[in-house]
């Protein structure tokens, strides 16, 4: 099962590594991880989407919490989180195809980006389930490259992450 | 006040009361080194290598309940270490270690001499840190002693750049350390230590299993108090001897794969399990499908992590094993509790009687468990602190010494670091100066670290290494004998080479032999009472094995060897388990 561990660490050199070591170390595959600094520029936020059963998550994030620099750790409950995640795609555009692929990205309210002589770029937010669904019509016509940022998420509410 | 990084090292150093730091200098470290030159107040011990000098901090940390501080330069130095750190890291056990460390601004181009110490030792550390402002060097001494120490000790290591080490700064003793990710559980969760109390009150077969944690947080009285009030009996792991006095009518031995049988069926009958700083070890448990699957597990340990991770428990308590001991203890004299063990103890007592630890004895030759009897027979009257090596000799001292007091015990646990017991005994004997110090030793370990004998002699440290040399890895032959057809592949090693009597000579210390049993009693004598280091030289039975055991992956009832008896569902003696129900 997959869990959105939302984890507010000390904002100092080193301690991206301490915390993905500690997962590989423990035997936890990272599906997505996404870190950046907060409103207080001493720390940062990671949001870790992991997928494990629910007694080896609680083993990890008790090892987590033993890290020094980890200062709080979330598992979100999916029911209750805002989650979105960015996605740059480069898809191969003849001319004469644009105008389908810019309806796509209307659609799912993506934007373009950059326009090249064979190419489109599209910016993309979502949860993963709605760039997954753009992700495969896009497809049809031919991804080059695509970049995310991984998932970033917040609990609902007035509740703390 | 401004002063170099360096020197500001040494202040905290003093105002943390180290009084003793290993190390061994090194191109980068050097201004440390010049800082410690004039220092007062602290010595420093200068070993013969950096593995040594970690070893020795860890010993003294285990014999004082102080943090072992180790100074040791950049690159080799540092990465000489790791396996001091990755034992101390396994063992909880609280060490500052500061590294030597390139200039800044070569940091990161493979100049002379660098590792990357911290990204190495992140998973054996329980925080390290790389210094790049001198000016920050009182807060991270100030940390790195207080996470060492506190909730479950631990190595902190402390890499420091030349040129920071070199840089000025104003000291002043940090007032309040900002660590905001760091809080460990000291009390226990009044509830829970309420149940726990409930449950011990309620108990026919009740059984504490204690571990090194009781020993980390001096929590020995509190628990020699629980265990009399309720007449509980208990056990104590490799890490946690000491922690009840191994003389004690409710001490119940060793638990675990070469532990007692008594011990094994104790815990295998038990309808209460008290883990006390205990992390239910593989070596313990042995197959843990069927660990004590009659007993309802109470869990303590300040690291909430361990609770639940091998063996699921019913009453969780997170705390500091002193605290939570005595306020167990305070619950149960609210409660009136009173002591219904006396049956069970019986069943003990009569598991005790009929499977005690046994060998044969010999008259011509000595045998391995007789020579460490008979170290613990000479040392009786003695307050003696006890190291070992790994392997046989570690098992043989876990059987027949007696551990009456607690940090009188330094052997490496988790590890199982070969080369341990002869620089953790040079550390035990500066810790505990007016106790005489004893490594069992084989003569296979006593190889990985022998240079000590430099450090133990040129101090005028008396420390005794006691060789039980059998010619072999001995565990590792008695593993091949037993699991390998005999195919002794790389664990043969020649009794005589080297000479251990003039190895001891050749670094100036007492050195003796002994071969037959009736010469054993004048060699120990003779190295005990010599006012130096002696190592004697003992030539035991080559290829005696240590039992009982707990094949790997065994349930811990069913033993090899020893008297034969088991599993416990056979052992069991009707009308007394019927006295416990009564």
């Amino acid at each position: 099962m997959n869990h959105t561990l939302s984890v507010l660490v000390e904002n100092k050199p080193g301690v991206l590594t301490r915390v993905a070591s500690l997962f590989a170390r423990r035997g936890f595959n990272i599906d997505s991880l996404a870190v950046g600094t907060t409103d207080d520029p001493t720390l940062s936020r990671m949001t870790i989407v992991v997928s494990a059963e629910d007694t080896p998550i609680e083993q990890i994030t008790k090892q987590l919490h033993k890290l020094i620099n980890v200062i709080k750790i979330q598992d979100l409950d999916p029911k209750d989180m805002i989650d979105r995640e960015l996605v740059l795609y480069k898809i191969n555009a003849a001319p004469e195809r644009r105008h389908e692929i810019i309806e796509i990205a209307n659609v799912f309210r993506a934007k373009i980006v950059d326009v090249g002589r064979n190419s489109l770029t599209i910016e993309a937010t979502g949860t993963s389930d709605k760039l997954a669904a753009m992700e495969d019509l896009l497809r049809a016509y031919g991804i080059k490259e695509l970049a995310r940022t991984g998932k970033i998420a917040l609990a609902r509410g007035s509740r703390d992450s | 006040m401004r002063m170099s990084a360096a020197e500001a090292l040494v202040k905290s150093l003093q105002a943390e009361g180290t009084e003793v730091v290993f190390g061994y200098p090194g191109g980068v470290v050097l201004p440390i080194f010049d800082a410690l030159y004039e220092a007062e107040g602290v010595r420093t011990i200068l070993t013969r290598h950096e593995q040594g000098a970690t070893h020795a901090a860890d010993g003294y940390a285990r014999v004082t309940g102080k943090p072992g501080v180790v100074i040791v330069t950049s690159g080799p130095g540092a990465a000489n270490t790791v396996t001091g750190i990755a034992n101390a890291y396994m063992d909880s056990v609280p060490l500052v270690v500061v590294t030597g460390q390139v200039a800044t601004h070569v940091l990161g181009t493979d100049a002379f001499q660098e590792t990357d110490i911290t990204g190495i030792t992140i998973p054996i550390t329980k925080h390290n840190y790389l210094l790049d402002d001198p000016a920050d060097l009182p807060d991270v001494m100030a940390e790195a002693f207080h996470i060492a120490t506190t909730g479950r000790p631990g190595p902190v290591l402390v890499d420091i750049p030349v040129d920071i080490a070199r840089g000025e700064l104003t000291y002043k003793r940090p007032e309040r350390l900002n660590l905001p990710g760091y809080k460990p559980t000291v009390k226990g969760h009044a509830k829970q230590i309420h149940q726990a109390a409930t449950l011990i009150a309620r108990a026919r077969k009740p059984l504490l299993y204690v571990g090194g944690g009781v020993l980390a947080s001096e929590g020995w009285r509190e628990l020699k108090e629980l265990a009399e009030l309720m007449q509980l009996p208990v056990v104590t792991t490799l890490m946690g001897k000491g922690a009840f006095p191994e003389d004690h009518h409710l001490f119940v031995g060793m638990p675990g794969m070469h532990g007692g049988k008594f011990t094994n069926y104790a815990i295998t009958e038990t309808d209460l399990l008290l883990g006390v700083g205990v992390r239910f070890d593989d070596r313990v448990t042995g197959k843990l499908a069927a660990f004590a699957t009659k007993a309802k597990v109470v869990h303590i340990d300040v690291d909430p992590a361990e609770i639940g991770k091998n063996r699921s428990v019913d009453v969780p308590i997170v705390g500091d094993a002193r605290t939570v001991l005595a306020a167990i203890t305070a619950e149960l004299r609210k409660m009136n509790a009173e002591p219904r063990t006396d049956a069970w103890m019986r069943v003990i007592d009569d598991w005790r009687a009929r499977y005690p630890f046994h060998y044969h004895p010999s008259t011509d030759t000595i045998m391995p468990e007789y020579a460490v009897e008979r170290v613990r027979e000479l040392t009786a009257d003695r307050p003696t602190v006890f190291t070992t090596e790994v392997g046989q000799n570690q098992m043989w001292s876990c059987q027949y010494l007696r551990i009456r007091e607690p940090r009188t015990w330094a052997s490496s646990g988790g590890l199982g670091t070969m080369g341990f017991g002869l620089p953790a005994a040079i550390g035990a004997q500066l810790g505990r100066p007016d106790h005489l110090v004893i490594d069992i030793a084989g003569d296979g370990s006593i190889q990985m670290n022998s240079q000590e004998l430099a450090t133990a002699a040129i101090n005028g440290l008396p420390v005794k290494v006691v060789i039980l040399n059998n010619g072999y890895l001995g565990m590792v032959r008695q593993w091949q004998e037993l699991f390998y057809e005999k195919r002794y592949s790389s664990s043969t090693l020649p009794q005589d080479c080297p000479d251990f009597v003039k190895l001891a000579e050749a670094y100036g210390a007492f050195g003796v032999r002994a071969t037959r049993p009736e010469e054993l009693d004048a060699a120990l004598t003779a190295a005990f009472d010599h006012d130096g280091p002696a190592v004697v030289d003992v030539r035991v039975e080559r290829e005696e094995n240590v039992f009982p055991m707990v094949a790997p992956g065994g349930s811990i009832d069913e033993m090899l060897g020893g008297i034969p008896g088991g599993p416990v569902s056979e052992m069991l003696d009707g009308e007394l388990l019927e006295e416990v129900w009564e």
